[in-house]
């Protein structure tokens, strides 16, 4: 069974966010996602400063099997993103809520995080799948 | 229903994740696809490969019905044991299957040949065997494991009795012998030392359980193509099919024109299409952050290809392809990756051979 933390919000697209307090959230994937992408080969992620819209593809996680887009759940500046993923991107695999973090964003509008799925939202999601 | 090994609880034992492979539940890795990989380059791995269907060949004739059945010619294999890889093709020069050849005695040749080809196979062989009254009896009894790796034989020797071991010592590749309830064959699908072991379904949980504990690591069929892709071996249905002629799938090596005289199934198609030429199968390689994926568009100068095969190769660190393209592709090309055209060096297909990079 898929580990979905209840501190997280989600997308239906696989995205996981986590506030990080003063309009800051950290992105990646949930379990679920890198367990149907397998092995991560490269991570391409989007270029600090980007603006992005929400559902906007940011970024490309590009496993053995597929190359699969990401979505910004939602609007906002890109922060910072994992260079670690540059070098080790099985990180994904191994650690994806926490080393396999993909990128920070600041939200243009907090309110968009109150219409992503809770966990128990995104177990249902997966399970209709 | 999907079929299942004999060997399909040990998989699930080792934590595979199953997929369906053509009407077979099989696993795809049994956590990760690229240690899978590593394992078998730098030490050993095992694949189940009793999916696989083993055709034996029997009667007076056999020899001579098998030198007009395949592309290759097995007036080849003249010690006992001996074997080699051939094409069979239809009557337009297409491939029906690619598959392994067996010399045991002068009335019984075994053939290994793939899985998701099975019926068709059995029926092409069966029709074509009746003119020389060979019997085809499929040994479906049999499970198969590939050991594969630097390590394979070693480990392997370590479960054999002191007979079998006897019976490999000094095994040249393309070699098959029986060794008690086994048959033990130097050949393989990586490009790394190792054996193919047939082994009567009843006794394949035991000795799967015996690798496991002399150290060989499970792979499943996810590292199996990543291997086989750097070591330029063909994939049947995605490198060449019926409609795809062996010289156009880097399979003119595999066909025996000489004697002249030696009449074979699509001889010759193959004589036109040699003299007029046919597209070639290539390899690409791509040095840069993305992989290469089958169906992709090949830009070459004055015309185009497609990529057969793709995938990153965990050896390399990078992808490689293999491309069906004019003949008169030189060295490099582009490949259309989701809209953006990309350079690739052309080389032959084969990347990895024995662990070492050849590219």
């Amino acid at each position: 069974m898929s580990n979905i933390p209840t501190e997280l919000k989600y997308a239906s697209s696989h995205e996981w966010l986590r506030s990080e307090g003063n309009g800051v959230y950290t992105v990646g994937i949930t379990e679920h996602a890198q367990d149907l992408l397998g092995d991560m080969v490269f991570v391409e992620l989007p270029e600090v400063g980007d603006s992005v819209a929400q559902g906007d593809d940011v970024a490309v996680a590009e496993s053995v099997k597929a190359a699969s887009d990401i979505y910004a759940p939602i609007a906002g500046e890109i922060l910072e993103v994992n260079e670690a993923l540059t070098d080790s991107p099985e990180l994904v695999n191994s650690a994806p809520y926490t080393d396999g973090w993909m990128f920070k964003i600041k939200a243009s509008d907090e309110a968009e995080v109150a219409g992503l799925l809770d966990a128990a939202g995104y177990k249902n999601a997966i399970d209709e799948e | 229903m999907a079929q299942q090994t004999v060997l399909y609880a040990k998989h699930l034992e080792a934590g595979a994740k199953v997929v369906d492979f053509h009407g077979w539940d099989m696993p795809l890795h049994y956590g990760s696809q690229i240690e899978e990989h590593h394992a078998v380059r730098q030490d050993a791995g095992m694949f189940d490969v009793s999916h696989m269907t083993i055709v034996d060949l029997k009667g007076a004739r056999t020899r001579e019905f098998l030198r007009f059945l395949l592309a290759n010619d097995v007036a080849k294999l003249t010690v006992p044991g001996k074997a080699l890889y051939s094409g069979m093709l239809n009557e337009a020069g297409g491939v029906i299957d690619d598959l392994i050849v067996y010399f045991l005695t002068e009335d019984f040749f075994r053939l290994v040949v793939n899985s998701a080809t099975r019926e068709k196979d059995l029926a092409w062989i069966n029709t074509q065997a009746k003119a020389f009254d060979v019997s085809v009896t499929e040994r479906p009894e049999f499970a198969m494991i590939a050991v594969q790796g630097p390590n394979a034989k070693a480990k392997v020797a370590t479960i054999l009795t002191a007979e079998q071991q006897a019976a490999v010592a000094g095994m040249k590749p393309f070699f098959g012998v029986q060794a008690g309830d086994l048959f033990i064959a130097t050949t393989g699908y990586t490009g790394e030392d190792g054996y193919e072991i047939s082994v009567p379904e009843a006794q394949a949980a035991e000795f799967w359980q015996q690798l496991l504990d002399a150290g060989v690591k499970p792979a499943g069929l996810g590292a199996r193509d990543t291997l086989r892709l750097e070591a330029g071996m063909n994939l049947y249905g995605q490198d060449m099919d019926e409609t795809v002629s062996p010289l156009a799938a880097n399979m003119g090596w595999t066909i025996a024109w000489e004697p002249s005289d030696r009449n074979f199934i699509g001889r010759a198609v193959l004589e036109q299409q040699k003299a007029t030429g046919t597209a070639k199968l290539v390899g690409l390689v791509m040095e840069q952050k993305g992989v290469l994926r089958h169906g992709q568009r090949v830009v070459v100068a004055g015309g185009e290809g497609e990529i057969t095969s793709g995938t990153f190769s965990p050896t390399l660190g990078y992808s490689i392809a293999m491309a069906r393209v004019p003949a008169s592709t030189g060295d490099s090309a582009e490949v259309d990756i989701r809209g953006k055209l990309v350079p690739v060096k052309v080389v032959k297909p084969s990347f990895v051979r024995m662990g070492k990079k050849v590219v």
